[in-house]
This record gives C-alpha cells, sequence and structure tokens, in this order.
C-alpha cells in the first residue's frame, strides 16, 4: 500500500488538465508517441470538441522512482460540469491528494476555487501545479502570489511545468509520489469499495470502478451493493491501463474495475458501497445517495416512423448512462416519443447530441421543465414535470416549484451585470463574500426554471467567460404558475407549452410567437401564432400568406420538372409537422429553445 | 402495345432560331447547316413509333423557331408525317411562327400546306421591350405579320405577349393588350415572364441591372389582365391563356393539361402514352446520329406510379378553369378538411363534382398540389 498514490487532477478549464493527463499517461510508458493521441483520457467525440470532460476515465500509471522504487500512481479523472458534481464527489472521495492546476498566465480563476474548496471538503492534500510556464505570457511569480493570497497554500513548493511541451513532468511524478499520502486501509478487514464511476461494454455488461478501502476482491467472490443488496459473482477483477488488464486480486488502498455479470450500468449507483456478500463490513462508505434527475424534456422522432429506432438508441444509449430516465410520452403534434429526466441542462445537451451523432437520429426535444408540485383543493399534492399533465387549475390550491442556491464566481467588475441577471431569473436573497482580491463570489436563492433554460449561456456572456456557476437545490416554494399554451390558427401545439411563473409568461410567449413567424414558411393562407393562458391570449403574431407561387408555362417537356419539384417538396413537407393544416418546420421546435443573444 | 385512352397529341420540335431570345431557355440552335439532316432525322423517329401511334387529332409544329424552315422543308415534313400517321379530319394543325418571318408567300404556303393555326411570337409591342427581350422584330412587323397572316386566310390566330418585363408599366401592358385585340386573335397567351436558368435576363436581373416587379405589382398584372381580356370576351381557360370562345381553345396544349397522351419527335421533344414519359436528347447531333444507328433517341425514360401520376393530373388540372374531378384529391387522408380549408380560404371551389382553381388559387397554383398530398 505503501507504493499506491491515488490521486486526481482539477483545474479551471483550459488550464490545461487534459493535456497534463495524457503527458503522464505518455511518460508511465502506456502508450509510445506513435500511438499518442491529444487527450486520450477524453473519449468522447463531444469531449474533445467541447474540451471538456463529462465522463470520466480513470487510468493506473507504472511509476518507477529516481531511488528505484516502484509505485502504481492512480489518476482518477473527474467530471468538469455542475451536472455532474455528485460524480466528481465521489471520484474525490476516492483520492488521497490532487493536483491543482494553475495556467502561469491565466492565474486563479474562479473554478480553480470552486475545485479546491470541494478537494478540501474530503480533507485531500492539494499539490499547486503551475502549468503552461512555456508560454511568452506565463508569469509564475505573480501566479504564485494568488495561489498563496487567493487560495491560502503554500506556493513555494509549487511544481512548474508545461504539459504541451513535458517540462518538468518528473517534478509532477515525484510531488505525487512524495506530497501525496499513500492510502490507508486494511486488507484483512471485510470488503468495503466506494464506486465512483460505471461504464458499459457491450460483452461484459457494466464494468464497475471502484477504490477498494478495506478488504481484498478476488475473481469468484460473491458481492453485495449495500444500497439495495443486490448480489452478484465477479468474474474478473483489474485495473485500467487505458485498456482492462487483469489482476488476481484487489486490495485495500487500490483502484481497480470489477466486473460480475451486471447487466447494464443502471443497476450501479454511483456512490455505492460493494462488500462481500458472506463477509459484509458494517459500515456503509460515507456520502452515498440517489442521483435524481433534474430537468426533464421530451424527445420526440422527426419523422415518426423513427420512433422505433428512437427507442432503441435510447435503450442501447441508456446501458452507459445511468443518470438519463425516460418513459414514453406522447403529443398530438409530435406523435409518440419519450419523456426524458436529466441531472442537468449539459447533460440534456450530451444526450441530445450523442443520440443525433452517435446514434443517428433525428430529434426533436421540447422545452426543458423543472419538477413542479401542485396542491389540490382535495388536500392531494402531485408533482407534474410534464405540462401535459398541468392539474385543472380550478383544483389548483397552491403552487410551489424548486429552488436552487446559486453560486456564482467573478471577477468584481462584472458583479453588477451579475447581480442584474440574477434579478431578471428571480433571484432572491442575495449574499456576496470576497474569496480573493478583486473575485466575488455571488449567492443567491433562485428558482430552478430560471436557470435550466439559458442561464448559463447567458452568465458566460455579461461576465465574458469568467463566472463560473454552481448550485444546490434546496427545496420548494410557493409559487404563482401557470400553463402557458402556443396556438397555431387556433390549434394547440402541445409540444410547446410550458408551466411557467405568471410573470414569465408574456415575454416567453412574445418570444415564442416571434421565433415561429420567423421559422415557420408563408402559407396559401394566414397563419396566427398565439399565446395563451387559460382562455386569455397574452401574444400574438401573424404570418401573411404568399399571394403568388406559379408558373407561366406549363407544357410538354415541363411537366416532369414541375412533377419532380413538388415530389421534393411533398418530402420536405413530410419532415414538417402538421398542426391542423399548418406545417410546421422542425427547425421552428429547436428554434424555441434558442437563446436569445439580445 | 394497347390502345391510347384518348386521341394523342403530336408534337414536332424545331430546334432551329436566327439567334437566341435573351429570355429563352428552350433548346435551340442557330447552324441551320443541319437542317436539312435533322428532317431526315425526324422521319426515321416518327418511323419508330408507327406501330404505336396511329391517328392524331392535333399537330404542333413548335420550337425553336419553326418559320425558318425553308418552304419545300417544311413541306417534306408535313408531308412525310402524313404517310406515316393519319390525321383527324378535322385536326389543329398550329405552326409557330415569329413576325419576321411571315411574309405574303409564307403565310400563303403555310395555308396551302394544310396549316389551320398560326401561334405569333409578338411578346411585346414596345421596341425597349423587345430590344431587352432579344427579338428580331419590331413593334410594326409584328402588327404587319397578324394583318398578313389574315389576308392569307387564317381564321384561327393565336398572339403570344409577355408581361412582367423589366420596366414595363401596368398601363403600358394593356396598352399593347388593346393594340393587339384591335386584330380580334383567336386566342392570345400571355405569359408572365420567367427566368430560366443560364439565360443572359437572369445573369442581368441578378445582377441588379434589371428590374423585374414585385410580388404584389405582378399579381396585379396578372388580375388586370385576366379582368381586360374577359371584358373583351375572352375566356381565360387557363393560367397564361385566354380564348375567344370554348372551342377555340388550343386543342393540342388541351392535351397536355388534360393529361392526354402526346408524341414528340426532334431534338428535346417530350412525349407520354399516359403511364410512361421520355425526352430525346437535347443535342441535333446526338440525336441524328442515335436514328442513323436505328435507336430511339432518349434522354431519359420513366414509368410514372399511380401516386406520380394523380399527383400530376392535380398539377395539371388546377391550371385550368375546368379543374380536376373531386375524386381526384379524394384520395388522401382527410382531404375533406383540405378541400374545405382551401375552399375557405378562396383558393378553390367546389363546382358539379369539380374543384376548380379561383384567380386567387391561380396565383398559387404551383402549391396547390400540396395541399392533398399527406
Amino acid at each position: 500500500m505503501k507504493h499506491i498514490r491515488n490521486f486526481s487532477i482539477i483545474a479551471h478549464i483550459d488550464h490545461g488538465k487534459s493535456t497534463l493527463a495524457d503527458r503522464l499517461i505518455q511518460a508511465a510508458g502506456l502508450v509510445d508517441a506513435r500511438e499518442f493521441r491529444d487527450q486520450i483520457l477524453d473519449t468522447l467525440d463531444l469531449e474533445r470538441e467541447r474540451g471538456i470532460t463529462i465522463k470520466s476515465n480513470t487510468v493506473t500509471l507504472p511509476y518507477t522512482a529516481p531511488d528505484g522504487r516502484r509505485y502504481a500512481l492512480n489518476l482518477i479523472d473527474t467530471p468538469g460540469h455542475v451536472d455532474f458534481s455528485y460524480e466528481v464527489s465521489r471520484a474525490l472521495a476516492s483520492c488521497e491528494g490532487v493536483l491543482l492546476l494553475v495556467d502561469a498566465s491565466q492565474g486563479v480563476e474562479a473554478q480553480t476555487l470552486a475545485n479546491l474548496y470541494a478537494a478540501m471538503e474530503h480533507d485531500l492534500v492539494v499539490v499547486p501545479v503551475i502549468n503552461k510556464i512555456d508560454l511568452p505570457s506565463a508569469d509564475v511569480d505573480r501566479v504564485k502570489e494568488e495561489i498563496e493570497n487567493e487560495l491560502a497554500l503554500d506556493a513555494d513548493h509549487a511544481v512548474l511545468c508545461s504539459a504541451k511541451e513535458g517540462i518538468g513532468i518528473d517534478d509532477v511524478f515525484q510531488a505525487v509520489v512524495e506530497r501525496i499520502p499513500p492510502p490507508r486501509g486494511d486488507s484483512e478487514a471485510p470488503l468495503a469499495a466506494l464506486v465512483f464511476d460505471a461504464q458499459y461494454d457491450s460483452f461484459r455488461g457494466a464494468v464497475v470502478a471502484c477504490r477498494v478501502f478495506d478488504g481484498r476482491i478476488r475473481t469468484g467472490d460473491r458481492i453485495r451493493m449495500l444500497s439495495n443488496g443486490a448480489v452478484y459473482k465477479v468474474e474478473e477483477v483489474g485495473v485500467f491501463r487505458l485498456k482492462r488488464e487483469p489482476r488476481p486480486v484487489l486490495e485495500a488502498g487500490e483502484v481497480g474495475y470489477i466486473i460480475a455479470g451486471i447487466k447494464t450500468v443502471s443497476d450501479v449507483r454511483i456512490g455505492d458501497t460493494i462488500t462481500l456478500d458472506d463477509r459484509p463490513t458494517a459500515r456503509p462508505l460515507p456520502g452515498f445517495r440517489a442521483v435524481k434527475p433534474v430537468v426533464f424534456s421530451s424527445i420526440y422522432p422527426v419523422s415518426s416512423d423513427d420512433y422505433a429506432s428512437l427507442q432503441d438508441a435510447l435503450e442501447k444509449y441508456k446501458l452507459n448512462d445511468a443518470a438519463l430516465v425516460y418513459q414514453k410520452d406522447s403529443s398530438a403534434a409530435l406523435g409518440q416519443g419519450f419523456r426524458c429526466g436529466f441531472l442537468g441542462l449539459l447533460h440534456l445537451e450530451i444526450v441530445q447530441e450523442r443520440l443525433e451523432r452517435e446514434y443517428d437520429q433525428s430529434i426533436i426535444m421540447t422545452i426543458p421543465s423543472v419538477q413542479y408540485r401542485f396542491t389540490l383543493e382535495s388536500g392531494e399534492t402531485v408533482t407534474v414535470e410534464n405540462p401535459q399533465y398541468y392539474p385543472d387549475p380550478a383544483s389548483i390550491k397552491a403552487t410551489e416549484e424548486p429552488y436552487i442556491r446559486a453560486s456564482i464566481l467573478c471577477p468584481e467588475r462584472f458583479m453588477g451585470a451579475v447581480m442584474k441577471l440574477c434579478t431578471e431569473r428571480r433571484g432572491e436573497n442575495p449574499r456576496f463574500s470576497v474569496p480573493g482580491p478583486g473575485r466575488v463570489e455571488i449567492v443567491f436563492d433562485m428558482p430552478l426554471a430560471e436557470v435550466i433554460y439559458d442561464f448559463y449561456d447567458r452568465l458566460k456572456t455579461v461576465t465574458q467567460g469568467y463566472g463560473s456557476f454552481d448550485y444546490e437545490m434546496i427545496g420548494y416554494r410557493p409559487s404563482d404558475l401557470v400553463k402557458l399554451d402556443i396556438l397555431v390558427n387556433g390549434e394547440k401545439v402541445d409540444a410547446l407549452s410550458l408551466i411557467v411563473h405568471r410573470d414569465r409568461a408574456r415575454p416567453w410567449a412574445v418570444q415564442v410567437c416571434d421565433r415561429l413567424k420567423e421559422e415557420i414558411p408563408r402559407h396559401q393562407f394566414k397563419i396566427a401564432i398565439q399565446g395563451a393562458v387559460g382562455g386569455k391570449i397574452i401574444a400574438r403574431s401573424t404570418i401573411s400568406p404568399f399571394r403568388k407561387d406559379v408558373t407561366a408555362k406549363c407544357y410538354g417537356g415541363d411537366i416532369t420538372r414541375k412533377r419532380k419539384l413538388l415530389e421534393k417538396q411533398k418530402k420536405g413537407k413530410k419532415r414538417m409537422k402538421m398542426v391542423g393544416s399548418v406545417s410546421i418546420p422542425q427547425s421552428a421546435f429547436v428554434a424555441v429553445l434558442k437563446t436569445d443573444k439580445e | 402495345m394497347g390502345r391510347l385512352p384518348k386521341e394523342p397529341g403530336l408534337y414536332v420540335h424545331v430546334p432551329f432560331c436566327r439567334g437566341k431570345c435573351a429570355y429563352c431557355g428552350f433548346y435551340s440552335v442557330s447552324d441551320w447547316r443541319a437542317m436539312s439532316a435533322w428532317g431526315e432525322a425526324l422521319l426515321r423517329e416518327a418511323d419508330l413509333y408507327r406501330d404505336r401511334f396511329h391517328r392524331f387529332d392535333t399537330l404542333y409544329v413548335g420550337g425553336g423557331t419553326p418559320s425558318v424552315l425553308p418552304l419545300e422543308d417544311l413541306r417534306k415534313i408535313l408531308s412525310g408525317l402524313r404517310e406515316r400517321f393519319s390525321f383527324a379530319e378535322d385536326a389543329e394543325v398550329t405552326l409557330e411562327v415569329n413576325p419576321e418571318d411571315v411574309t405574303r408567300d409564307s403565310a400563303f404556303f403555310w395555308r396551302e400546306e394544310g396549316i389551320s393555326r398560326v401561334s405569333v411570337g409578338v411578346q411585346a409591342l414596345d421596341d425597349a421591350c423587345l430590344k431587352t427581350l432579344g427579338r428580331r422584330h419590331t413593334s410594326r412587323r409584328a402588327l404587319e405579320a397578324l394583318e398578313t397572316l389574315r389576308r392569307a386566310g387564317f381564321a384561327n390566330l393565336s398572339v403570344d405577349l409577355m408581361w412582367g418585363l423589366p420596366d414595363q408599366s401596368l398601363s403600358g401592358w394593356l396598352e399593347t393588350l388593346g393594340a393587339i385585340l384591335a386584330y380580334s386573335p383567336e386566342h392570345c397567351s400571355c405569359y408572365e415572364l420567367t427566368l430560366e436558368e443560364g439565360t443572359p435576363l437572369t445573369a442581368m436581373v441578378k445582377a441588379g441591372r434589371l428590374q423585374l416587379p414585385d410580388e404584389e405589382t405582378a399579381c396585379e398584372f396578372f388580375e388586370r389582365t385576366s379582368d381586360f381580356l374577359k371584358s373583351r370576351g375572352y375566356i381565360h381557360y387557363e393560367i397564361s391563356n385566354f380564348a375567344r370562345s370554348e372551342a377555340l381553345v388550343s386543342r393540342h396544349n388541351m392535351k397536355y393539361w388534360r393529361h392526354g397522351p402526346y408524341l414528340g419527335l426532334g431534338p428535346a421533344a417530350h412525349s407520354f402514352d399516359g403511364r410512361r414519359r421520355w425526352a430525346n436528347v437535347s443535342s441535333v447531333r446526338e440525336y441524328g446520329q442515335n436514328l442513323s444507328d436505328g435507336r430511339a433517341p432518349l434522354d431519359f425514360l420513366e414509368e410514372l406510379t399511380p401516386g406520380q401520376l394523380r399527383l400530376e393530373t392535380l398539377l395539371l388540372g388546377f391550371r385550368m378553369h375546368e379543374g380536376v374531378p373531386v375524386a381526384a384529391v379524394g384520395q388522401e387522408e382527410t382531404p375533406n378538411a383540405a378541400l374545405s380549408r382551401a375552399v375557405a380560404e378562396g383558393l378553390l371551389e367546389l363546382r358539379d363534382g369539380t374543384v376548380v382553381p379561383t384567380r386567387k388559387g391561380w396565383l398559387v397554383a404551383d402549391s396547390l398540389p400540396l395541399l392533398f398530398s399527406p
């Protein structure tokens, strides 16, 4: 155990976390330069494109110290977004220390701080690493000062490196070995292993990533999941070396994987404790909680013929994403689809993009919603996350919506803009603190509904990219909710309905009416688009008909050409959604969700 | 080969012109050396269809500019066709002519050769407009041509005119119409200028050097044209076509719109036998080569599905004032809803089991078939 180190790298976005991880992997000899692809740990295309880690990966790095001692360094990668903060917390709980990466020219940033707090919550040893020292704009002394002043860490021993250029990599290894403590634990005690990740393998089922705290686990053992008592027979244990490498045993202090005939990742709960069925541990590892979706949206196939294909894609996708929940849903406008629950908006976007790219689905997603709570006159309480199930208004006694505590870190100069944004979004009870010179932390109580749509984008805009955002749920609060319907030529487009705070209904309705006006092509007849609450019209727009669409000549040779054009138009129309006699293109459903840049 | 459902029409494409008009997208060449070879090839092509098309009740010699054909060549072709096919006693035989080719001699000759109907490409009576269009005649020449044809004894004259031209005013256009009506043509085709890809006029408009009327103005042109001609006793029987009586409509063109069969001979000509459509190659040389090798000079041939035929019935039928039988819009899901809607919107009317387009509907005729397709 003395020769094991379990650590994570934490950093503000773009400070070079993935590059450093890759460089460590390469230096450890797991890949040769020829195979070396940039950012090996970020395996999803989407992660590469956005430069964020969505699904974490873990790797065991072999390292031989200058004194000849051989170490196994377990680098546990963490997802980099607030939607996955629970997964991050479980990954950090599996470590003894972290490398806190700071960009030599950017210095300490909001996320640096947030990450540091998270590490401190887990009592981890924090080793500051200053990266990108090769850049002309690097200012190591200033950054060291920031580390001392703003993070209250000892910067004298900060490791200097350039992951990109491969400078100082050995110093990083040595710091891990010398400054991060080895794990403690008792291999003879009953097994207690913390699940911090699970991935799906189409041949083996769920591959569970875990940190063994006590005891040992071998092939053939019968293991028990403490959260639900499920028992499985272990088929294989091993460590991650980019590929899985089987081992006869995993012992206290080690990080590795378990394959045990678990069918899908949905059967695995992050944060769960694994123990032996015949010799269970008395104490589950702390911090387990079931992950619950907070954002809901329906997914429909663009063409209703593709419903079965979408169902199939969702089933396959779900194998590797336990956090996604879904059930059947149907809409008069969009046909058969699925109501899905997500951890947050990024999670929603990931699911959407992966379904489109990796599973080749053309989909329409409806406006995201949170879960509202209604107390009825009968005394009954119902939760509703789908506007279709909005209760009869006459039966509603009280309405409540979920609130979050939103904390935003940003440079002081953006404070006014952030305040304005949060107030617009019905933020209440503002609190401020100054974690370091020039920086503020702004905390608001805010309705979750206000952040799921475009809050994060707006925050990035008003803070010129400097603002970071984190939130936690703080429960339900009374609210004044209404159901907003969108009507096209008098017919309700159920997929565009929304449960919304009364004050927000009109601006939203106006925006939707305007967007639809832009997106729905002119028809032969006038189209009225209306936003309505109850029977009352609160917004409207009109699409004037086109007056002329006629070719002067149509003789022998023109007929084929004309027919082919019509056939093409018919196909285009098939991809549209019919509401009454109005054809609404898919783009219209997408457009109503687009962020308003103004 | 079974009998054709209706009596077919015969079209002959004469691909020769004196020059290309600035707006024209039809296939034509101005090198006339290939003319006699073309004439021989044409009759050879006719041979290929002798078994399938026996009898026609219309013949339409179009182009191109058929009036550039030397009279002898035209005689050879017409007699060659009569040898190979039979024509109804009262067959409508139309020749398209350009004003500059109309002389006393040619007019008498055409009469002699059995041409019963002449369609004159006047296009405009404003010399500036004629120049923009790249026409080779003046307005005076055009009016003289009409007179000459009348004197030669033609009792069925059609005049082709264009509106929506660059810099054309509505009042100028109505004056043109009025001047033409002084000659009491039996038939008028009034075409809105259509920009064809690849023509000089289209390039000029795209470059912003010429401007066409906007949507509202174009609608006004269309409506005023219809009003004007109707007030002078014409029947507006197809979007761009007017006739002094039902008997004087273009019987040949009605075959296209009523989905009837027709055989097209000559380069780039199209044919339809009720089920299949085919077209010839658009090259005089290739056309001749194919035929001297004993092959049909086909560019494409397609067999239409019932769905495609139905779509064509609608796209063609909604161009005519007689419309389509209500059954033609009745097979699709919720057809009556679509029909009621279109009727409520004033685009179509239901009359004695027939769905007919209104004038408002005509203005959007290209989109009407889409109302009835799921």
